[in-house]
Parts: structure tokens; C-alpha cells; sequence
């Protein structure tokens, strides 16, 4: 029996086709259990803080470097600080960061493919020489200078520019600013071929605006690629926020996110190598986690993997 | 050819222009100025002072107009002055270019060696537990990140076993080249453990894919070994893509190599483009910047070259616009 009549036949819906190959490929499924339970250790973050007992800005120069103790279940680090409680602000950082920076640059991504690939001619050719050009660029060399710039400078005022949190959004701003090409790619194509399709025929014929064409017919024709580009891309996002805030561009302490409590790290490492393996762990384990569930989602999304599935 | 070649070269020549703009204007907006710098050196300058020093460097004139004038002095030859360093941009870069292609060179040639051969190795028998070993192992190296991947080198082989140094280029007083190939190992080993991940995976992807052709199917068909059908037949075929994906690569080196460089203290461009940026040394900035894209621009011109020679199907002219 054919795939497709054993589905007739028990009524699934493509939502739950989705799912049950989604839950064929186990590593995906691992992985979004320990993103799950990573996200939630990180949003419990101070309530972890308080059933511990500990504070996690508490400086204690007496208690530098403790090892494992009862008090401190990870050990304190070079200011007498729990290890445990400030990797797990650090991770909610690091993930909404993450997460923030792939959906911007997702969203900027759709827009510009959306609009090339849907008008084609001219507009298509200068977008996509665009993101040619963008893809060419030496990326690292480049956000290093970016996270460097003098935010006064561009006009921006200086109780904002000089604030602690600016530095968040600045990473958000400039991986977003550089992430946005591999989306943009995807959608153009996706959408070069939608174009052509009867149903936007049908649209058009019926009059609906070329807004409305691309919103309502072809952006929701386009959910694969995009949910999949982004998944993958939240990984690259984590890591790159990770590499500019160990090399003290990213996000600045007082505020932890496991790239920047690696940047002690490296002078520490004679006296204390433990503390630079569990951020960097963390960091790993996620990375890896959002790139076996992208897989995952490409496998069970691609309605190529549905003929596989029928042969 | 000769037109494509000319085309490509021009169009790389607009980019880089492009580029050098937009990072000169980058580079204006980092914190500070040269004649800033010059006065927290010397408290007793006053205000006339500063606005003769900022005519002399000629910052009151607009941004196109500096630029012109540091376009036309680096198109005869003249980098400027580095801060950091208090000698010609020239002569520092030189030694560290030379220092990075030796790592990079090293670096890249071990991937390859590595990844192509695993990437085959797992292709030949797909979904067997031994694709699935080594696809496990690509999506740790692409997963790791990098600067951890050396901290933990340097932990291992520094701290715990004590056999390799820490960082730095040479032990201070020895002059020999086997001294320095010592400093090479872990910056090499851990560039190239970061980058065999992506090879090995371009390789699966690509062997799959030629596997399932009509003309492997009449190879096996005739009776060839199944060493032969992959190893004569379908290698060079695979290969094609694979080698316009290395090239495209080039930037991402570049990008590897600041990271690597600042962890291991290893003196090539990448930590010098760092630690011009983070020491405002504006001139060097500017043409490490530079570099890094005329490496990336290179690059994708070697992509574009090799896909249409190493691929009869694919014509020169066919690649045009």
C-alpha cells in the first residue's frame, strides 16, 4: 500500500506526517530534549540561584577557585563565584541572543528573497549581486570591527551608547547584519518557482495585490526552508556570539554569556583549567543540539525525503 | 576564457574598491582618533593645538576626500605608518603573511587529507553504522567552537602533559626552524580539527550524489571492482563541486586563523588584524582588512575557474550573466 493511502486510510494530517518523521531521526529528538532542558535550566536560572542557597554575583576573594563543594556544585571561579549559577545566566544570554540574532536575520532574509525572487528582473539582480557581495566579505575580520565601532559616533546618544546592556543588542544587530544571506538564498529560489505556479495565477487574476501575493500566497509556501534555514543558523548565531565575547567584543561582563566567561578562562588556565571546559561544553552541546534538530527538520520537512519514503 | 577570466578580475577589482570604502569608513567610526591619542599623551596640549594637529592629519576634511588621499598613496605603494608597532605597515605585515599561508597551508592540506578520504570512506556504504560514526564525528567538528577546541589543546598538551607549548612563535634566543615547527603543532592541529568537519561532509554529500549516476551504474554493471567504480569512475567526478567549496572557503580560513592566531599568540595576520583593531592602529587595520577580503575575492575567482575547468559541461561563456 502506498504511503499516501495508508495515510488517507488512518486520516493523518501533514502536520503529524511531519512529526512521525521528525521522530525517526533520534538524534534530532535527543537534541531538542536537551534544548529543552537547557532553555529551562536557563530560565530558571535565579530560582536554581535561591533553592541553592547562593548568590551569583556574591564576590568572595577567601573562596577563589574552590573545587566541587556542597555549597558550590560546579566550584567557584576567580572571584570567589559559583560556577554552577553563572553559567546558567551566562546560557540564558547566550540563547536569547542566539535565538534573537537567527529570527532577525531570518526575518531580513525573507524579506529581500521574498521580494527578488517574487519580481525577478532588475530587483532580483541587484539583491542578489548583494548578497554575493555579502557572502564574499571576510566575516570575522569584519564583525570584530563592527563590535569595535564608537556608537556615539553614529549618532546614537551617550547615556544609550554607554549603558550596560547596549552590548546585547549591538551583537544581536551586527550577526543579524551578516547572517541573513543563506535565507535570502533559499527564499529567492523557493520563490522564483512559487511565482509560477496556477495558484498565484489565480490570485493575480483575481486581483490581489502583489502584497498580498507574497504574504498570504507565498510566504506560507515558504515555512520549510525558512524553519530549517533558522535552525541551522541559531547554531553559527551562538557560535559567532560566542568567539566575539571571548575575545572581548561581544557581550560585556558584568552581564555572563558563555563566550565571555571563557575570556578569563585562558589566563586562568594554568591554575584552573575546569573553568574552561564547562562554558565551552555548553556551548558545544547546544550547538550541536540545533544542528542535529535543523537535520532533523530537513529530513522530515523536504518533500523529497516523502518520495524516499514512498519508494 | 581569456574574457571570463578579464570579467571576474573586473568585477573583482569594483568589489574590492567597494569594500575598501565602506571599511574606511568603518575604521573613521572606531573610538578615537589619531590626534586623540596624541593628546592623552600630552596633557599640556591646548585646544589651537589640537585643531592644527587635526588639520595636519587632515581630519576636518570630509570622509571622501581622506579617503582619496589614502586611496592614492596605497596605489603607490604607500601603507602608511603603523602606531602599534612604530614601523611601515609593510614591514610588519609582511613576516605575519608569511607566517599565517605557512599555518594555513599546513592546516588546510591536513583537512583535506583527513576529510576527503573520510567523507569517501562513509559515502561507499550510506546509513551503514560506519556513515553514521564518521557523520557524527563532521557534525562535532563543525559544532565545536574553535577557540574552545585550542583551549582544550592547550590544556591537554600544555598543562596536563607538558609536552608543547602553551602559544607564542619560537623559543626567545633559538633561531631554528625546528624550534618553530614546534609552535606550529597545536595552532595547525587545532585549525585543522575545526575545519575537517566541512570537508568530510562536502565529500559524503558529493560521492552520494555521483554514486547514484546511470554511467556508476554501467561501471558496476560491466563488472568493475567496486574499488575501481568509486575510485576511478566517480572520484574525479565528485570532486568537482568539492573543490569549488574549498576555494569558497578561503574567507573562512582567513576568519579561523584570527581566532587560532589570538588563542595560540601565533604572530600571522589574523592576530595582527585583531590586535590592530582592538589597539587602534588605524593604517594597519585598514590594510588587514583589505587583505582579508582581496584573500576571500581570490578565492571565489579560483571557485568560479576551477568549476569550469575541472567540468567540460560547463563552458566559460556559459557562466556569463
Amino acid at each position: 500500500m502506498s504511503d499516501t493511502a495508508q495515510n488517507a486510510a488512518v486520516g493523518r494530517t501533514p502536520l503529524q506526517l511531519v512529526a512521525r518523521r521528525f521522530w525517526r531521526h533520534r538524534l534530532a529528538v535527543v537534541s531538542l530534549g536537551v534544548l529543552v532542558i537547557l532553555a529551562a535550566l536557563a530560565l530558571l536560572a535565579s530560582v536554581i540561584e535561591a533553592a541553592l542557597g547562593v548568590d551569583g554575583n556574591a564576590v568572595n576573594l577567601f573562596g577563589r577557585f574552590q573545587p566541587p563543594t556542597s555549597d558550590h556544585l560546579l566550584g567557584t571561579d576567580e572571584a570567589g563565584r559559583d560556577v554552577l549559577v553563572r553559567l546558567l545566566y551566562g546560557g540564558r544570554v547566550s540563547l536569547a541572543v542566539g535565538l534573537a540574532a537567527a529570527l532577525t536575520a531570518a526575518f531580513i532574509g525573507t524579506t529581500i528573497g521574498l521580494i527578488s525572487g517574487y519580481f525577478g528582473g532588475r530587483m532580483d539582480t541587484l539583491f542578489m549581486r548583494l548578497t554575493d557581495g555579502f557572502i564574499a566579505l571576510p566575516l570575522l575580520p569584519l564583525l570584530i570591527v563592527l563590535a569595535a565601532l564608537d556608537l556615539e559616533k553614529l549618532g546614537i546618544p551617550r547615556d544609550i551608547a554607554q549603558s550596560e546592556s547596549v552590548s546585547l543588542y549591538r551583537i544581536v544587530v551586527i550577526v543579524a547584519l551578516v547572517g541573513w544571506t543563506t535565507v535570502a538564498r533559499l527564499v529567492r529560489a523557493t520563490a522564483l518557482s512559487l511565482r509560477e505556479r496556477p495558484f498565484v495565477m489565480a490570485a493575480r487574476a483575481q486581483g490581489a495585490s502583489s502584497l498580498r501575493i507574497m504574504t498570504a500566497h507565498i510566504l506560507p509556501n515558504l515555512a520549510s526552508p525558512i524553519i530549517v534555514a533558522t535552525t541551522l543558523s541559531v547554531g553559527n548565531v551562538i557560535l559567532l556570539e560566542s568567539v566575539l565575547s571571548f575575545l572581548g567584543l561581544g557581550i560585556q561582563p558584568p552581564i555572563p554569556s558563555w563566550g565571555n566567561l571563557l575570556t578569563n578562562a585562558q589566563e586562568l588556565i594554568w591554575d584552573a583549567p575546569a573553568l574552561a571546559i564547562y562554558p565551552g561544553l555548553l556551548i558545544f552541546v547546544t550547538v550541536i543540539a540545533f544542528n542535529f534538530v535543523g537535520d532533523g527538520l530537513q529530513d522530515a520537512l523536504d518533500p523529497r525525503s516523502l518520495e524516499h519514503d514512498r519508494s | 576564457m581569456l574574457w571570463f577570466l578579464g570579467q571576474r578580475l573586473v568585477q573583482s577589482a569594483v568589489v574590492l574598491t567597494v569594500m575598501s570604502f565602506v571599511i574606511f569608513g568603518l575604521i573613521g567610526l572606531m573610538p578615537g582618533d589619531p590626534v586623540d591619542l596624541l593628546i592623552s599623551a600630552d596633557p599640556e596640549m591646548t585646544s589651537d593645538d589640537i585643531a592644527r594637529l587635526r588639520e595636519i592629519y587632515g581630519l576636518d576634511r570630509p570622509l571622501v576626500e581622506r579617503y582619496g588621499v589614502w586611496l592614492w598613496a596605497v596605489l603607490q605603494g604607500d601603507f602608511g605608518f603603523s602606531r602599534l608597532f612604530a614601523q611601515p605597515v609593510i614591514t610588519v605585515l609582511l613576516p605575519a603573511l608569511g607566517n599565517t599561508l605557512a599555518l594555513l597551508g599546513i592546516s588546510l592540506a591536513l583537512a583535506l587529507a583527513i576529510g576527503l578520504p573520510l567523507g569517501i570512506y562513509a559515502a561507499v556504504k550510506p546509513y551503514s553504522p560506519r556513515d553514521y560514526a564518521v557523520n557524527l564525528m563532521a557534525f562535532a567538528g563543525i559544532s565545536i567552537p574553535s577557540f574552545w577546541l585550542g583551549l582544550l589543546l592547550i590544556i591537554l598538551f600544555a598543562v596536563v602533559l607538558g609536552i608543547l607549548p602553551a602559544g607564542g612563535f619560537g623559543t626567545p634566543g633559538v633561531d631554528d626552524w625546528s624550534d618553530k615547527l614546534i609552535y606550529l603543532v597545536l595552532p595547525a592541529m587545532s585549525l585543522t580539527l575545526a575545519s575537517v568537519g566541512g570537508h568530510t561532509r562536502y565529500m559524503r554529500a558529493s560521492m552520494l550524489e555521483t554514486l547514484r549516476q546511470d554511467y556508476i551504474r554501467t561501471a558496476r554493471a560491466k563488472g568493475l571492482s567496486e574499488r575501481r567504480v568509486v575510485l576511478g569512475h566517480a572520484l574525479r567526478n565528485a570532486l568537482i563541486p568539492v573543490t569549488t567549496i574549498i576555494a569558497l572557503d578561503f574567507g573562512f580560513l582567513f576568519s579561523g586563523a584570527l581566532i587560532t592566531e589570538t588563542i595560540f599568540a601565533y604572530p600571522g595576520m589574523g592576530k595582527l588584524t585583531y590586535d590592530a583593531v582592538m589597539g587602534n592602529d588605524f593604517n594597519l587595520a585598514l590594510i588587514c582588512l583589505l587583505l582579508a577580503t582581496l584573500v576571500t575575492l581570490i578565492g571565489n575567482i579560483l571557485a568560479d575557474l576551477a568549476y569550469a575547468w575541472l567540468d567540460p559541461r560547463i563552458g566559460f561563456e556559459a557562466r556569463q550573466p
